[in-house]
């Protein structure tokens, strides 16, 4: 009786799913689709990071429709709307929070997904449409990362878009006009927010979502890239069977026989985006995007540090190609590369060059990044009035030479200058100056600048000056004697030790 | 893609079944990828209403793209004069110091906010002569901060530096600090401003620039 109502009941499921699959053929649909076979070599944990990134945008989409609801891109509202997401709407914040961290997880997965392909050769005949398809959809994801600082219009978005401007500004040619087109006029104002608004909502994920179209269509038509082997070369003539054969051999439907590792990602993404919501929060606002506010401290978010650090750092004549040729260069390399590399090795073992590249690129944009979170190139404001001189750099001192420390913070060379480690790190550390350089040199110095200082002869009296320096003449490890000129003839030792014995208290402060 | 359905054993299951090109029943004779084409058929009225709707789209294309394409070029073309614009009373700034000044941007919106608010630098040298320093860095346009004991601007981004008559001191900064044209007008000190300054349009065409 039971047997007989439960035949009845899947009869019934089938006839409704029989007559659903009459008319949206979904059976025929998930054949080509979730259910296409791929070698069963590929269902590896090496290959769940393409998914995953799918599955960010995903939440980026659903969080940012969200967020859209309240936020409102006008310069006089976006600030406001953002504090009452952040602090009084039910919830808001953990959207907020969401969408930044999923932002984060999802350009730093994606990176993942990149490196893994590349070190397979995934990039090769017969996939060059996948990957060119995916460097587009590498860059529209760094525009909307790029884009989403804008969007959270606070003071670093204001000044961040100041230096998009200012980059722009170096172009040949149309300089002005590019910098009107970006900014929607002739300074940053409200236009400017909506423009980046228009590219963040509509024009970058509807080009983000046609270019998933293309890229999946291509993983589906091409097949996903085997588990490369040594010594297993990629030949355009004999490819396309090799893969058939493999697909014949070994292949599995993706859905549900090689899905599982990616299900299992996919799960640790989410509980770690939420995870990260939920403990760290989202980012800013920081203060508000008033021009006139100017004690602030401008830096993009963590995947555009490396440039911020760049910037810095490279030479003025390196500027323009560093900021305009470098990257369509760039690009259009990464385009051009199935084509440089269509055939060949695949396996990373036999690819040194790719390998070194990855850790060359790894290692140069981690320690850009890192100098870009560290700065060491930015004078602490605040450093001339709030760091401490340790107290062996003050104790031991003639009355002249304690003037010169005060002369040394009150005209804020503590800002560039770090004695013992505290202070700034734009120019040396003085602790044992006085070993370095000669009271002459150290004049010259402080009047003429140089060496990327300033030069404060006009701006200190001849006794400041020699105040400065003599504390200068003083900061070296106990015991060394003040820096000598190597030009003048050494003094016999005799006179040497008289010299010495006149001006015991230099030496020793320890 | 419908159309390939005959096909379907010419197909490799790699390719997912969708690389043969031609419909017609004979392509399946032949080796695969071969395309079959049609000797051109006389001008029909369909063919020729094909054509004609080819054409009108073109041309209703392009006359659409016109205002499409005019408005989102518009700020490229779009010229925006600077303007006179008053810092206020001349007393505000007192001789041999440098200010903190504002004003509002001439290009506003109502629903600008506080950024139609722009900051600038002043420095009276004496009763009559005057420097106005726009507030962004001729590195990457951060805004420069003065320090009145070591008479310096200092950036906050990559460490440029400016003296106090806005010559470049120090750090990666290709110029001095851009600079307003000024004028006093009825006690008033006015300046002619309105765009962001780069290094493309420093907005002061009057002054005479130092290269770092």
């Amino acid at each position: 009786m039971i047997a007989n109502a439960k035949k009845k009941l899947i009869d019934a499921g089938l006839g409704v799913y029989g007559w659903i699959d009459d008319r949206l053929h979904v059976t025929e649909i998930f054949e080509h689709t979730a259910g296409h076979h791929i070698p069963k070599s590929t269902s590896s944990w090496f290959y769940v990071f393409g998914s995953a990134t799918l599955l960010c945008l995903i939440i980026q989409l659903v969080t940012g429709t969200m967020l859209a609801l309240t936020y409102v891109p006008s310069g006089a509202e976006a600030y406001t709307t953002l504090e009452y997401m952040t602090y009084e709407q039910p919830l808001g914040w953990l959207i907020r929070a969401i969408h930044y961290w999923g932002s984060n997880f999802m350009v730093a997965i994606m990176i993942l997904h990149i490196t893994q392909v590349y070190l397979f050769g995934a990039y090769k005949y017969p996939r060059e449409i996948t990957w060119i398809s995916g460097v587009f959809l590498g860059l529209i994801t760094l525009g909307l990362a790029f884009t989403g600082q804008v969007m959270r219009f606070d003071e670093d978005a204001y000044w961040g878009i100041g230096i998009g401007a200012s980059i722009t500004g170096r172009s040949p040619v149309f300089g002005a006009e590019l910098v009107q087109m970006l900014l929607g006029g002739p300074i940053i104002n409200s236009d400017t927010l909506s423009r980046f608004f228009a590219l963040h909502v509509f024009v970058l994920p509807g080009a983000i979502l046609a270019f998933i179209a293309l890229h999946l269509r291509m993983v589906l038509l091409k097949g996903i890239n085997e588990w490369p082997e040594p010594g297993v070369l990629v030949n355009r003539e004999t490819y396309d069977k090799h893969y058939a054969a493999i697909i014949r051999r070994e292949g599995i439907p993706f859905t549900p026989h090689g899905i599982g590792k990616d299900l299992v990602a996919g799960a640790i993404v989410i509980i770690a985006i939420l995870g990260c919501a939920l403990i760290f929060g989202p980012k800013g606002p920081l203060g508000p995007p008033d021009p006139t506010e100017i004690a602030v401290h401008p830096r993009p978010d963590w995947a555009f540090m490396w440039i911020f650090a760049v910037a810095a750092l490279m030479p003025e004549w390196a500027e323009v190609p560093a900021f305009l040729i470098a990257p369509p260069i760039v690009i259009g390399f990464l385009i051009l590369l199935p084509f440089i590399n269509n055939t060949g090795e695949k396996h990373w073992s036999r690819r040194p060059v790719a390998v070194l590249s990855v850790f060359a690129i790894y290692l140069s944009l981690g320690i850009l990044t890192w100098f870009g979170i560290t700065g060491p190139w930015s004078p602490p404001m605040l450093a001339w009035s709030g760091a401490v001189t340790p107290k062996d750099f003050v104790v031991n001192r003639t009355p002249l030479e304690l003037q010169g420390l005060v002369v040394f913070q009150q005209k804020q060379c503590r800002n560039c200058h770090a004695i013992d480690g505290i202070g700034g790190h734009r120019g040396p550390d003085l602790w044992n100056v006085g070993d370095r350089m000669t009271h002459p040199q150290l004049v010259r110095q402080v009047i003429q600048g140089g060496g990327n200082m300033p030069a404060y002869g006009k701006n200190l009296t001849p006794h400041e000056v020699e105040a400065v320096v003599q504390y200068m003449v003083s900061l070296r490890p106990p015991g060394n004697v003040p820096a000598l000129d190597s030009a003048k003839p050494a003094e016999p030792p005799a006179e040497n030790r008289k010299q010495a014995a006149k001006e015991p208290a230099h030496g020793d402060r320890g | 893609m419908s159309s390939d359905a005959p096909n379907k054993e010419a197909c490799s299951p790699a390719n997912g079944g969708c690389g043969c090109s031609g419909g017609t029943p004979a392509s399946g004779a032949l080796p695969p990828g071969v395309v079959t084409v049609e000797a051109p058929a006389p001008t029909t009225r369909r063919n020729f209403l094909f054509q004609i709707g080819i054409a009108l789209n073109l041309l209703a294309g392009a006359l659409i793209s016109i205002p499409l394409i005019g408005f989102v070029l518009s700020t490229f073309i779009q010229k925006f004069p600077l303007q006179w614009i008053s810092l206020g009373s001349l007393e505000k700034f007192p001789v041999g110091q440098v200010r903190l000044a504002q004003y509002l941007n001439p290009y506003r919106r109502t629903w600008d906010g506080e950024t139609a608010h722009i900051p600038c630098w002043v420095r009276r040298i004496d009763e009559a002569e005057f420097q106005v320093f726009a507030i962004n860095c001729t590195h990457l346009g951060c805004p420069v901060r003065w320090f009145a004991e070591s008479k310096l601007f200092m950036c906050p981004c990559h460490g440029g530096a400016f003296y106090e008559n806005g010559d470049h001191a120090a750090g990666p900064p290709p110029r001095g600090l851009f600079t307003y044209e000024y004028r006093v007008l009825n006690g008033n000190l006015e300046i002619k401003g309105g765009i962001l300054p780069t290094l493309a349009n420093p907005g002061n065409p009057t002054e005479k620039v130092k290269e770092a």
